[in-house]
């Protein structure tokens, strides 16, 4: 489908320029959805108090899917909630972007032989970030949202990929 | 303005009608950029109130914030759920919108500053204001989720409830004044506080307590953001909203914070009354105006962060058994009050200005209690955890 997203073939300066202001404001403002399964989830709530400020940034909690530009997966998925994961990242809005807060959700982590839990999250929906750390400490999740601002500043919003 | 066009060589229709489109540009940019710089002001509030900083990375101190949140609003995927009611969808938030920049025609911004001083001007605000209950209830039926629903539907009781305390609480100062329009309300009171509708007597205050308290609910404020109450019913009426028509939502929210602290004032606190020496500047005016509806704004932020919510119950309670009643008590009281002190303004100077000492008195009482309670708890004052260093 064509949309505003990539109407534009080619780059050129003033493509550039737009696209430097528009990434500057939507690095800066990722609303981020709360989804946390585990004690990553404890870890996130941390990110958000007054220690490691998340919404210094920008970054406000949406408890809702469809306003939200960021999932915070944090914590173990098991097989039965991933389709449920799925089902929360379809229902965003694009641009989205996804972190895998935790070796739970990266690769199953200290349950990745149970029969029962999904052997990292980005068997199901495409994963950003990567935060190792079981569970990482709020300033490593702060590092993995700078990380993720980097990435977003240097994305081509009007041209097709 | 018309006149500066026609002396430029126009015709006296298409004058007019151009000043008055350049006048709604200015109302309407001036409305978004303030419901804008409410969202900054409300982040930056919390952030103090819970020890933390709230947003300060994007321009001088964060308070460009609103315009990426804004631009990344308009960016983001334009979503319609499938079997939503597309049109009813589309169209909900506009009605809230219009609800709340409607108000603008007889905003006050100071004495004498308005786009028109109709002379059913308070009439006119309430009834326009009653819109945005169409378009939350609009967007909760029409999103296709029961969230929604539930969220539009605890609106419109809610809404539907507490416009008649506020409708009352407005009637007392209408008797003061005796007029409907904005202007002659806030051209009776004076620059004084014992010259403000708020501290006239005893039953003026209750009236402001129960409008003020009615408006937040009306609002949707916390403790009365039923609507929207995240932990039960997602986000309520505008769960299914992405993108540009949430923007238009959230704005509207906060041009309604505005349009709250702003009647507040007008109708209670003086409006931007000067004393006589300063009459003529007409600037000053609009710095005093501010400045009290800064204040008003303040409050309602402050008591958003420091009560929880109410049940729905409670909520319609309240409404019904305490702020009704309050409000007729109120209405005849101070009735019976002018009957009897019609032709003595002695008393009623003295009223007033007693009521504006007690006033003064439980505002020392207040900040030194603070200052006490924070001694004792050896709380230290704005130091978010300065003791251990971020690393």
């Amino acid at each position: 489908m064509k949309t505003l997203y990539n109407t534009f073939e080619s780059d050129n300066i003033i493509l550039s320029s737009l696209d430097y202001v528009l990434n500057l404001a939507r690095a800066n403002s990722m609303w981020y959805l709360l989804f946390s399964t585990a004690c990553c989830g404890i870890e996130l709530m941390q990110t958000g108090g007054p220690r490691a400020d998340l919404e210094r940034f920008g970054s406000a909690p949406r408890a809702v899917p469809r306003t939200a530009d960021l999932m915070l997966v944090a914590g173990t998925i098991t097989l039965k909630m991933a389709e449920r994961v799925k089902i929360l990242y379809e229902q965003m809005a694009e641009p989205r972007y996804v972190i895998s807060m935790g070796s739970c959700a990266n690769s199953g982590g200290l349950f990745q032989s149970a029969y029962s839990v999904l052997r990292g999250v980005d068997r199901v929906i495409p994963v950003d970030v990567y935060l190792p750390g079981c569970p990482p400490r709020p300033e490593a999740l702060l590092s993995a949202l700078i990380d993720l601002q980097k990435k977003v500043k240097k994305e081509h919003y009007f041209r097709k990929k | 303005m018309d006149a500066t066009l026609i002396s430029l060589g126009l015709n006296p229709m298409p004058a007019k009608i151009i000043s008055m489109v350049i006048i709604c540009l200015i109302v309407l940019i001036a409305f978004v950029t303030i419901g804008g710089v409410l969202t900054v002001v409300e982040r930056r509030i919390s952030g103090f109130m819970q020890a933390r900083l709230g947003p300060n990375r994007v321009g001088p101190q964060g308070s460009l914030q609103w315009l990426a949140d804004g631009i990344k609003l308009i960016l983001k995927e334009d979503l319609i759920p499938d079997g939503a009611d597309r049109t009813l969808f589309k169209i909900a938030p506009y009605f809230c919108l219009i609800g709340v920049f409607g108000t603008m025609v007889v905003f006050p911004w100071g004495s004498g500053v308005m786009v028109a001083d109709l002379n059913v001007g308070l009439f006119y605000f309430i009834s326009i204001t009653a819109l945005v209950v169409f378009g939350v209830l609009m967007a909760g039926w029409s999103s296709n989720n029961k969230w929604s629903l539930l969220g539009g539907m605890r609106a419109a009781a809610q809404i539907v409830s507490y416009e008649i305390p506020v409708g009352m609480g407005l009637l007392v100062p209408i008797l003061f004044s005796g007029t409907l329009s904005m202007g002659g309300i806030m051209a009776v009171q004076g620059w004084a506080p014992w010259e403000w509708i708020v501290f006239q007597s005893p039953f003026t205050v209750m009236s402001f307590c129960i409008f003020f308290i009615g408006s937040l609910a009306e609002a949707n404020r916390t403790p009365f953001d039923l609507p929207e109450a995240e932990s039960e019913l997602v986000s309520g009426y505008c769960t299914e909203y992405t993108g540009f028509r949430y923007a238009v939502f959230f704005l509207s929210e906060w041009a309604n914070l505005f349009v709250l602290g702003g009647l507040t004032t007008a109708v209670f606190l003086g409006g931007g009354n000067l004393p006589d020496f300063l009459a003529d500047y007409t600037f000053l005016s609009v710095l005093v105006y501010m400045a009290k509806v800064s204040v008003i704004i303040f409050v309602v932020i402050w008591l958003r962060w420091t009560l929880p919510r109410f049940r729905i119950d409670q909520l319609m309670n309240l409404s019904w058994k305490y702020l009704l009643p309050g409000a007729f008590v109120a209405f005849l009281g101070q009735a019976i009050y002018m009957l009897i002190t019609q032709h003595i303004p002695a008393v009623q100077t003295t009223v007033a200005v007693l009521m504006f000492l007690v006033f003064v008195f439980i505002l020392i009482r207040f900040f030194i209690r603070v200052r006490v309670n924070m001694r004792e708890q050896q709380i230290p004052v704005n130091s978010p955890a300065s003791d251990v260093p971020l690393t």
